[in-house]
């Protein structure tokens, strides 16, 4: 479904993608590992059309993605939940909800089923929905910005390092949320430094170091073997 | 005693209509990041095309939404032309560039209007007493005006869904465009809003002064200092400085002549970058 073939990147002058290939198919969860610095992040900010791109091909679902306006890719089925979260923090949780749900094609009464679906699942979203979303612990502004990509009802998310410098209570929210998105048939791309959880939420999980893909493989694979983690990760 | 509550009156009702010219200023510098040095020439060519509507039909209210709808065009004519090219670039380039539009749109007043000044005459006619004055109640008329367009404009913001685009864009424009909301195309709509804003204020100004082809950079000076008093892209900031420093002015008039209680305002800028450069009615960060 995404395809990303041989991907290069810069930032400015400085060479941060070498040629990154990665394959997503429908409704399948991939991890992304590796090291700080490696272009996890940058990998998915080339998806969003965030950086530069100065090599090799984006597809979604077929279709290139060169020269599709950035706010086309929502419209595509491509969500993005950023490392630093980005919510908008004057507006409020619901207003911040509301930039996703307040779509052209999308009526009223479906935009309640799915307001609902994601209130079911972070209920003290529904709780805060008149607070400003910068007044928000980090815990529950990770949970807005879950819930705010998942209002675009996307075919892909692209997860970065939801579980960064949460409490373990919350991050055992995050590993249910992203097992019922799976189970929603949702495909996500999910960038992590948490090891287990990634091995336990993937299917297969890729393996990242100085801007290239250096090991691919199934996650049981890796699991049961923990050389290779230990080889890349050094854990 | 009376003196003091006609000019509060008079600051009211000044402040009121700078608040409407800046807050489409203060508007568009926050979501693009633009200080636009043609705000005040847009108002101008409003005037102007008001003015000339009421020549020709005899209805102030229909001059008004003419001059509204007009500008708001050539407002989005000149965003999608001059200002959609130079977002993001240095801020140096924005300035010059608007500043460019100011100089390209006095001249046009000029070859189409000519040198001479417009009047504009008082849609609502009448005076009251105002103690040893013959108040207009236009003005009065004027200032409730200004405070029901701003007050429809922050209704907006707060609740339209467009409002909530506008918003959204303002605090984070590449979030925003993940989140599916069209940019370009919101940056657009703010400038022809913030245009029809200022359109809006030259007619409804009109009357108190004037139209002349020059009157356009008193109230790009004024908007940006109280934009700048006010904290830079912050509306309800602007809206409260535009009050503030036209009732300073009014007051300081009381002391000086009205030429000289102008600088006033200019008194009230630089403290304020001197002291707190982040705008004096922006809540204190936390």
């Amino acid at each position: 479904m995404l395809v990303l073939d041989a991907v290069h990147a810069h930032y400015g002058k400085s060479h941060v993608l070498h040629g990154v290939s990665i394959e997503v198919r429908a409704g399948e969860v991939v991890g992304l590992l590796g090291r700080n610095g490696v272009g996890k992040t940058t990998t998915l900010k080339a998806i969003m059309g965030l950086v530069q791109r100065t090599g090799g091909r984006i597809a979604f679902e077929g279709r290139d993605l060169a020269g599709l306006p950035p706010h086309g890719l929502a419209r595509l089925g491509i969500a993005w939940v950023p490392e630093e979260r980005r919510i908008f923090r004057l507006l409020t949780v619901l207003e911040n909800l509301r930039t996703g749900l307040d779509r052209p094609g999308l009526s009223a009464a479906r935009r309640e089923v799915v307001l609902e679906k994601v209130y079911r699942h972070f209920p003290i979203l529904r709780e805060r929905r008149d607070q400003a979303g910068g007044t928000l612990s980090g815990g529950e502004q990770q949970m807005l910005a879950i819930a705010r990509a998942m209002v675009l009802e996307p075919k892909i998310i692209l997860l970065d390092e939801p579980t960064e410098g949460l409490m373990p209570r919350m991050v055992a929210q995050i590993r249910e949320i992203v097992h019922a998105l799976h189970q929603d048939g949702v495909a996500i791309l999910l960038v992590e430094q948490n090891v287990p959880l990634t091995l336990e939420a993937a299917g297969r999980v890729y393996i990242m170091e100085k801007g290239l893909v250096r090991h691919h493989a199934p996650a049981a694979e890796l699991r049961a073997d923990h050389g290779v983690i230990h080889e890349y990760l050094g854990v | 005693m009376a003196q003091i509550i006609i000019q509060t009156i008079n600051g009211l009702v000044n402040g009121m209509v700078l608040a409407m010219v800046a807050s489409g200023l203060t508007l568009i510098f926050g979501i693009m990041d633009i200080v636009n040095f043609a705000h005040g020439d847009l108002l101008m060519l409003g005037a102007f095309v008001g003015a000339t509507v009421l020549t020709v039909t005899g209805n102030f209210w229909l001059a008004l939404l003419a001059a509204a709808i007009v500008i708001a065009a050539l407002g989005v004519l000149l965003q999608v032309t001059t200002l959609r090219p130079l977002i993001g670039r240095d801020p140096l380039t924005t300035i010059l560039a608007t500043f460019g539009v100011s100089l390209v749109l006095q001249k046009y007043a000029l070859w189409q209007w000519g040198p001479s000044v417009r009047q504009i005459s008082e849609p609502v006619p009448g005076h009251f007493t105002l103690f040893y004055l013959e108040y207009p109640w236009y003005r009065v008329a004027t200032a409730l005006l200004a405070g029901l367009i701003i007050g429809a404009l922050w209704l907006f913001l707060k609740y339209g869904k467009y409002g909530i685009w506008i918003r959204a864009t303002t605090q984070d424009r590449v979030m925003a465009q993940a989140m599916g909301i069209p940019v370009p195309l919101v940056h657009t709509a703010v400038f022809a809003i913030g245009s029809a804003m200022a359109a809006a204020s030259g007619v409804l100004f009109g009357p108190f002064g004037g139209v002349t082809q020059t009157m356009g950079f008193d109230f790009t000076l004024r908007a940006f200092i109280v934009v700048v008093v006010g904290g830079m892209g912050n509306l309800g900031g602007s809206i409260l400085a535009s009050i503030f420093v036209s009732l300073l002015e009014a007051y300081a008039a009381l002391v000086v002549s009205p030429a000289q209680a102008v600088i006033a305002s200019f008194v009230v800028l630089v403290l304020t970058m001197l002291f707190r450069p982040t705008g004096l009615f922006v809540p204190t960060p936390k």
